[in-house]
């Protein structure tokens, strides 16, 4: 949607702005009040930035694997019975509001990184599953066809057949978790997790509209090029799919 | 093993779950509503009532093992378990609290989260294998809505510690309920408003396409906390500096930036799916309109739009469970709804109070997202059978 040139422009304002936060402070000025800092400076930015992919990366690892792994299972022809619960389960648990897996996770876990993690790892488990089931259950049939009459293994179809032909469909749902879990790990410094969102709060908390905005644009250009990253593989994956 | 197994597998997950609930801890009895309590089995915390209510729970878990079990069965059987799990929490907490300890908190603790967890499970699976119509669907959900607000009215689960929490402060919670609603359903109303017609436009003028979805997918991708957090100093500066702006009610305070945010991130799926909605009318139709000498405008209303519907219901849907959702986000900038009590209670570390906001806003999201689903369904075969004679 947005062209190379601005992606690539906007790598390279949010790598600065990340090294040198100080040299943008007098853009970030007029924002404040009262001689209020422009800089949030309590946690260095970039320390905050590696610790929020830190977490969303983790959780996003932990749900591909389970969910990739849990779709394959459903169907295969022993795990064919649990499909239409499986996909009756992810309609449903998707209405369920990540902050309020968020919410529910504290009392189980305490405050930290540790409830962030598992509602992250939840929630993404869910866009995951239902591509994966999406992807593996439209296959072309006369391709799977194809695959057994050259007397392939059902590991063998699985694994040089069915998932390449997925994968694109699969990392879409990768993304989606992906970008939803960036939102809902800012959200988590609530509950006293180490993410961009402690800017955003510093800012609310102190009426501080500088915090707000460059906690924002930083969390939102990792946004964008995560999500610019993922489309870029799924077309990669689609061409070697031969789509 | 190539004899047809005799037991369900789905069957034995539901009742294992469901057997290591009634093994756990059904409650956690508390001194006061901070301090860690004390666990406690359906039988330690109701006597001999416990187990005879914990034998027709097994006994109900059981009955879900049969491979030949109808999902008839298993729809009553999940559906009634669920219902008696709930009664037990009820009754064991009022069993618990103890007249002369007025601040003494029940609350449901992972055994009956398990119990629940199974007897939904065998309900759903039951669902998904009757696949009834519409009507029947409808009729469910309504039924299970009037049951919950039953059991909620009538008392039994007022010893519960999330309806203690609700008892001391009733008239807050309707009212942060009903904003909670106001801010979902009336940022779902002005996407509607500004995005069909969006919709329609970008659906005729092929040019605008690329760059409206572009700017709206980009607004989807700002995280919501910043996206609540920018409105608050974005409107306080244009009340402060547009002349007549602050008497229009723009204000950086309250609900207003929330439901701004809110607006923002429906419009995306609303005009998308409005434009890819008219895309997919089948040429020969829209032809076949304009052979009957049809303007465009009439071509639009009377056989387009209509035509869309099912793909704008879905767009409806998608946007009313995110925004319900999104909303407890608004109680983190002082806009009010479920949210306040979310945040409140994270601040004071009063896990009833989160529940007090986290429960409702799920049971919300759950009821619209099925709901939806229905009209829906339903949608999308009405104008099939319309466009049938023609």
């Amino acid at each position: 949607m947005i062209g190379r040139a601005a992606l690539a422009a906007a790598a390279l304002l949010l790598a600065a702005f990340l090294i040198s936060p100080d040299s943008f402070a007098p853009l970030l000025e007029p924002l404040t009040r009262r001689g209020a800092p422009a800089v949030y400076t309590q946690t260095s930015l970039w320390s905050l930035t590696v610790s929020h992919l830190a977490l969303v990366a983790g959780a996003i690892a932990a749900s591909a694997v389970i969910a990739v792994g849990l779709g394959v299972l459903v169907t295969r022809d022993s795990g064919r019975d649990f499909l239409p619960l499986a996909r009756m389960v992810t309609a449903v648990g998707q209405t369920f509001p990540p902050v309020a897996v968020l919410a529910l996770a504290v009392p189980v876990l305490g405050f930290g990184d540790w409830p962030t993690l598992l509602a992250l790892f939840l929630y993404g488990l869910l866009p995951i599953f239902e591509n994966t089931l999406a992807g593996l259950t439209t296959l072309p049939p006369q391709v799977v066809e194809a695959a057994r009459g050259m007397g392939m293994t059902p590991a063998q179809r699985l694994w040089r057949v069915e998932l390449p032909l997925a994968l694109p469909v699969i990392l879409s749902g990768v993304r989606l978790s992906a970008v939803i879990a960036l939102s809902t790990a800012a959200i988590g410094s609530t509950v006293a997790a180490h993410t961009l969102g402690e800017v955003i709060i510093a800012g609310l908390l102190s009426s501080n509209a500088a915090f707000v905005v460059q906690g924002g644009a930083v969390i939102a250009t990792l946004a964008l090029l995560i999500d610019a990253g993922f489309r870029a593989a799924e077309s990669a994956a689609r061409s070697r799919a031969g789509f | 093993m190539s004899a047809a197994p005799r037991i369900s597998r789905q069957g034995l997950l539901f009742a294992l779950i469901g057997l290591a609930g009634l093994a756990l801890p059904l409650v956690q009895l508390r001194p006061n509503r901070i301090v860690p309590g004390e666990p406690l089995s359906l039988p330690a915390s109701l006597g001999w009532p416990g187990w005879a209510l914990a034998v027709p729970l097994a006994a109900a878990l059981l009955a879900l093992l049969p491979a030949r079990l109808p999902p008839w069965a298993g729809l009553a059987l999940g559906l009634t378990g669920a219902l008696l799990s709930v009664l037990a929490l009820g009754w064991a907490a009022t069993a618990l609290i103890a007249p002369d300890a007025p601040l003494a908190r029940v609350s449901p603790a992972a055994g009956f989260w398990l119990l629940l967890l199974a007897f939904a499970l065998a309900a759903a699976d039951a669902l998904a294998r009757l696949a009834p119509p519409v009507a029947w669907r409808w009729g469910l959900l309504l039924g299970t809505v009037l049951a919950g607000a039953a059991i909620l009215s009538s008392g039994v689960l007022g010893d519960i510690s999330v309806m203690r929490e609700y008892q001391s402060r009733h008239d807050v919670f309707w009212r942060e309920a009903g904003r909670h609603l106001l801010l979902a359903f009336g940022s779902l109303g002005l996407a509607l408003a500004t995005g069909l017609p969006l919709g329609v436009l970008v659906h005729q003028v092929p040019r605008l396409r690329g760059a409206v979805l572009g700017a709206l997918n980009a607004v989807q991708t700002v995280p919501s906390l910043a996206m609540f957090g920018i409105m608050i100093p974005l409107f306080g500066w244009i009340a402060a500096t547009v002349p007549g702006a602050a008497a229009a009610g723009v204000a950086g305070i309250g609900a207003f930036p929330a439901l701004v945010a809110l607006f923002l991130y429906s419009l995306l799926p609303v005009v998308s799916n409005m434009a890819v909605g008219l895309a997919s009318v089948p040429p020969p139709v829209a032809e076949a309109a304009a052979g009957l000498g049809m303007t465009r405008a009439q071509r639009l209303w009377r056989v387009e739009l209509p035509l869309a519907l099912p793909v704008v219901l879905a767009a409806v849907r998608i946007v009313l469970v995110q925004n319900i959702g999104l909303t407890v986000i608004a109680g983190l900038i002082g806009g009010g709804g479920f949210g306040a009590f979310v945040f409140q209670g994270l601040n004071q570390t009063a896990m009833d109070l989160v529940l007090l906001g986290a429960l409702p806003t799920i049971a919300l999201a759950l009821v619209a997202g099925v709901a939806l689903g229905l009209l829906t369904a339903q949608a999308g075969g009405a104008p099939l059978e319309r466009t049938a004679p023609a």
